[in-house]
This record gives structure tokens, sequence and C-alpha cells, in this order.
């Protein structure tokens, strides 16, 4: 790997992301969005976050994780869902898949 | 210009509740961006090379797939189209914060800003001005923390504190799941993400990354679907709830 191919693969990465980004705030402002769409368009993201929470809660890559992380983030999940603050969540989360790697638990 | 406009009324507006979200999310983002910055160095990148992809990419999961690709021998050209493709999803979160973007300095800046941390954090913000303010305070949050850690990270080439034995791997997913929880009160959106959750559990083990977080979006086309043929049954207006109940009868 040249310095040169390592410079255009970055170079590609970072416009395509950037442009990617982009193009959602453009047409989102180019046209008169109805309270409708505006709202699917919301429920979008919403649906779009959970995809990527429960898949990085799952998954390294294409392979199931142990039992610790989602055992985490199940924690973590049921302490927001009874409206705990989010360092609370964050800290059981953490806590509770440290402490069963701690215990030999994958 | 608007973002002086806002400094000015920047920490009236601002409640703590949001600051303290914020702050959490950089701190995890931090040791996250540190043990990024750890795979960068084994992969044979300079530290400054990582400050910089950590910098002008800006987007944590797709990073790992690209040093994940060098790291296995693969081109670059090629690793930068599987980020692409991680960080399609982008778009979507676009299309929902973009209101908050209006065009000029605030669109060009901001849309470098789009990522998931910021896609929740306004999500759970109805109100528009407030919205605004936590997309940016939360985007510089990441834009300082990701780069700092990825830093640090590459500069000690070893971690300091392996983000698994600290629990940190779990803790992001639930950060993002706990701040999807107001919105999934709505029981169109629990419906669209729940059905779009089983599709990107059942399609991640087949398909490139990035993919099948796009699949989820088909959660929401069967909400949307089941909506407008409820409509016609002449049932009250929030009909979202019908969808539901719908999909539970059927």
């Amino acid at each position: 790997m040249s310095a040169t191919e390592l410079a255009v693969g970055v170079a590609v990465l970072a416009v395509g992301t950037y442009l990617i980004r982009l193009a959602g705030p453009a047409l989102r402002n180019r046209f008169e969005v109805s309270p409708r769409a505006a709202a699917v368009m919301d429920r979008g993201a919403i649906v779009l976050l959970v995809g990527v929470a429960i898949t990085g809660a799952l998954f390294v890559g294409q392979d199931l994780v142990g039992w610790a992380r989602p055992a985490g983030v199940a924690v973590g999940v049921i302490a927001a869902l009874c409206r705990a603050p989010i360092i609370v969540v964050v800290l059981l989360a953490a806590g509770t898949a440290a402490g069963l790697r701690a215990c030999g638990v994958a | 210009m608007f973002i002086i406009v806002d400094m000015r009324s920047f920490w009236r507006t601002l409640d703590t509740a949001t600051v303290r979200v914020v702050l959490v999310m950089s701190a995890s983002v931090l040791v996250i961006g540190a043990s990024y910055g750890v795979t960068a160095h084994a992969a044979g990148l300079t530290w400054w090379q990582i400050v910089i992809i950590a910098t002008v990419v800006l987007a944590g999961s797709s990073e790992f797939v690209f040093v994940g690709i060098l790291a296995g021998g693969g081109a670059p050209l090629l690793a930068a189209l599987a980020g692409l493709l991680v960080n399609t999803r982008n778009f979507g979160y676009g299309l929902s914060v973009g209101r908050h973007l209006p065009r000029g300095l605030p669109m060009a800046l901001g849309a470098h800003l789009i990522n998931d941390e910021t896609a929740v954090i306004v999500a759970g913000e109805p109100e528009s001005r407030r919205a605004r303010i936590a997309f940016f305070l939360c985007g510089a949050g990441i834009l300082i923390s990701w780069p700092l850690g990825s830093a640090i990270g590459a500069a000690i080439g070893e971690l300091v504190a392996d983000p698994e034995a600290l629990g940190l791997d779990a803790a992001f997913p639930a950060l993002l799941a706990a701040l999807a929880v107001p919105a999934l009160r709505d029981r169109g959106t629990l419906c669209a993400a729940a059905i779009g959750a089983v599709v990107a559990v059942a399609a991640t083990p087949f398909l490139p990354a990035g993919l099948p977080i796009l699949l989820a979006l088909s959660g929401l086309a069967v909400v949307e679907l089941m909506r407008r043929r409820a409509r016609p049954q002449l049932r009250p207006a929030n009909s979202d709830d019908d969808t539901c109940r719908l999909e539970h009868a059927r």
C-alpha cells in the first residue's frame, strides 16, 4: 500500500461521507416537506438508530458476540425504560458487561 | 451568522440534561476513539494519519471497517467503498436533522457533524431552537473527542484502558437505545423500529456492514403501507395506533 493509494482511499471515504451527509439537509431544505413526510423522516432516523444499537449490541462484524455485551445493553435499556438518568444507564450497561467479563463470561 | 446569535443565548437555552448527555457521550467516544487509534496504529498507520482520518471522516464505525480492511491487506479504495456503505445511514439522519440546518454555513458545517449521536440527541428534542443547539454542541463534542481519543490511542500504541474490560462496548449501544426510548413511545415508531431491528439482525451475518442497517428501513415501509391501507376504513385520525393494532391482529 503506497502513501498515494492510502491518500486516495481516505479522500474517497471522507468526501463521499461528507456528500452522503450533505444530501440529507440539502434535499430537506430544497422542498417543502409536509408534516406527515417530516414525521416519517424522523421515524426513519429512529429506525436506523435502533438498527445500529441492536446490531452493535449483538454482533462484531458478521459474528455474534458473547453474552456479556448483550446482557450489559439489556440492563442499560431496562434502566432507561425505568427513566433512569443517562449516566446511570451507561454505568449499569458498562458495569454489567465488565462484571460478567471479570467473572469469566465472554 | 446564526451561530454567533445562537451563542449569545446559548447557555440560557441549553438545559443541563443535554449538557450531561453530551459529556457522557463524548467521554464514551473518547475511549472508543482510543481503541480505534490502537487498532489503526497496529494496521501500520502513523499517528498523524490516524488523526487526519478521524477528523475528516468523523464516522467511527466506518473507520473501524476501513482500517480493518487495510490491516487485512485490502486495497485502500476498496476499504473506502466498504466504509462508505457503512455511512449511507447518515443520509437518513440528514433528512431528519436537516430541518435544523438552514442553507449556508449551518448546513455546510453541520453536515459534517451528522452521525448516530447527533441524530439521537435531536430526536429527543422537539423544540427547534434547542434541538439546533443540542445538535451543534453534541457535534462539537464528537469532533473533539473522537480525533483526540484516536490520537491518544495511536500515541501509546497499546490500550490505556481496554474498552471491553471496562464494558464500554455495551455502553454505547445502550446509550443510543436509551436516547431513542422517548421516541419509541409512539406506537407506529415502535412497530417500525421493531420490524427493522428483526430485519437488521437477520441480515447482519450475510451482508456487508452497513447494508443490514439500511434494510431496517423496511420496518418503516411496512408501517407506512399499513397506515395507508388502514386509512380508507374511516378510523379516527390518529392512524398510527390503528396501524399497530391491525398488525397485531393479523
